[in-house]
């Protein structure tokens, strides 16, 4: 179980050398994403001012105050409390952002299913699994928002962060077809016989 | 007693906020047992992950979770309350708004088709306000509930036929906590709807959810599937986050109702490890959190 230490824009050598299991922390910049930020992007065909390449994305929709744009504040936003969603939902998007915007890492809580992983396997990406509902630890690892784009989909802007010792980070999808997900589902269907037969209910034959 | 409308408007706002940032007691105990259980090291890692958190948000006057939810308020009134019904209403509402644009709050709410979010964590029907009654002499509990939507969208309702029998609601549940695995943030409160109407089921699987643990079923039988099932989810092995472990769940909490002869349905509701809620107990002496 290898440590790496991870500063974006990251190689494609650099996120196939990630094996699950390994940890991770991230250093310098982070983008924040979700639901509406994928919709718009690819099925409204909306352009970001951002160069996502060889970036990390995590998928959150921060919780922020509005304030003047200062040296610490340059988007004009203080990050008050961010977390991470449930990545599930944004399935179907994780291959068009990598071939799209050549991004390579996604953030997230509860993994991602057979479309992502297969499309770490052929672009080179890697999942990095965050304690989802532990946000006010997670915001302690941000220092700023330093940036923001289509802000009219606010909370879920694509927000740029600058980040400082982000994490450890559990490398929970890699581009090997490894997924610890997947192994846990599959170590649960192998019980669920007997587990069902404990309790009297067995399926019916 | 006169229920004073700005008091419940101001409490609102507070209860609001105040769950969001403190877990319950319950709870918090509730993850001192399972690190007691968990022997998977990744397990517990992210359980001292999550208590850790828990210490973070209080020390830093934070939110727990990022997701300040589906705002919930359950209002009680007890007897020799004199109140305005829709006045009562109004006011929870200009409290939950004010709470998300004081705070500030981020608001989650968004209408169901334009996906225009207001910014208020108010739409169409939302805040949910229940509104019931019980016996206690001029008293108004408020319980708020902020309803985070990883575990929401862990839900499901089953019009299960008598012949399936009780063995198809358990395995119906077993089934749906496979399936979800790591997407509702688990450790989880598994919230079980038996019996009832269809939409009786559903909301009797979100009382389950949010139902304080170490509390149980009212009913015989259904504690009986309670402590079963409590049992059986954490034989699986999906753990804290779906990344394997012993924690799977809290607890699974039963609520159930009678139903027709030709029904049986079940339904499921998740409460993620962010177990969140806030209490109120408003008296002529004053205001009391629990």
């Amino acid at each position: 179980m290898a440590h790496h230490v991870l500063e974006a824009p990251v190689t494609e050598a650099q996120v196939r050398a990630l094996r699950v299991g390994d940890d991770v922390m991230l250093e310098r910049t982070l983008f924040g994403i979700r639901d509406a930020t994928l919709i718009a992007m690819f099925d409204r065909g909306r352009k970001t001012k951002f160069d996502l390449k060889g970036h990390a994305l995590i998928h959150t929709a921060p919780n922020v105050r509005k304030t003047e744009a200062t040296p610490d504040n340059p988007a004009g936003y203080a990050p008050l409390c961010i977390g991470t969603t449930t990545s599930q939902r944004m399935e179907r998007f994780t291959r068009p952002l990598m071939e799209r915007e050549g991004s390579r890492i996604i953030i997230g809580k509860g993994g991602m299913g057979p479309i992502t992983q297969d499309a770490f396997r052929d672009l080179g990406g890697a999942y990095l699994a965050i304690v989802g509902g532990a946000a006010a630890l997670e915001t302690t690892w941000i220092e700023a928002i330093e940036d923001v784009d289509m802000d009219d989909l606010h909370p879920e802007s694509l927000w740029k962060f600058r980040i400082r010792n982000f994490g450890p980070l559990l490398v929970a999808m890699d581009s090997h077809g490894g997924s610890l997900y997947s192994r846990v589902q599959s170590a649960a269907a192998a019980k669920r016989d007997a587990i069902l037969a404990s309790i009297g209910a067995s399926d019916r034959t | 007693m006169q229920l004073d409308l700005k008091e419940i408007e101001e409490l609102s706002k507070t209860l609001y906020i105040r769950a969001l940032k403190l877990l319950p007691g319950d709870i918090k105990a509730g993850f001192e047992r399972l690190m007691q259980q968990e022997t998977d090291a990744t397990g517990r890692a992210i359980l001292g992950t999550m208590v850790e958190n828990i210490a973070v948000a209080e020390r830093t006057d934070n939110l727990l979770c990022q997701d300040t939810g589906f705002p919930i308020y359950n209002v009680i009134i007890g007897r020799h309350v004199e109140f305005d019904g829709v006045g009562l209403k109004n006011a929870i509402r200009r409290g939950c708004e004010r709470a998300t644009r004081e705070h500030p709050l981020r608001s989650s709410v968004v209408h169901p088709l334009t996906r225009k979010n207001e910014q208020t964590s108010c739409g169409i029907r939302i805040p949910i306000i229940h509104v019931d009654f019980d016996a206690r002499n001029e008293t108004i509990e408020i319980e708020m509930i902020p309803k985070g939507s990883g575990s929401e969208n862990g839900s499901f309702l089953q019009m299960l036929i008598p012949a399936d029998g009780a063995a198809a609601i358990k395995r119906f549940v077993v089934d749906k906590v496979i399936e979800l695995g790591g997407r509702v943030c688990p450790p989880t409160i598994v919230g079980v709807g038996i019996g009832g109407t269809s939409d009786l089921c559903m909301h009797l699987a979100k009382i389950a959810a949010t139902r304080p643990l170490g509390t149980s079923c009212a009913d015989p039988d259904g504690a009986a599937i309670e402590a079963e099932l409590s049992e059986a989810v954490n034989e699986l092995g999906i753990g804290p986050q779906g990344l394997g472990g012993f924690a799977t769940a809290f607890r699974v909490h039963v609520e159930m109702a009678a139903t027709h002869i030709t029904m049986n349905p079940v339904a499921v509701n998740i409460q993620c490890h962010s177990a969140r809620r806030a209490v109120a107990i408003v008296t002529p002496g004053g205001i009391a959190f629990e």
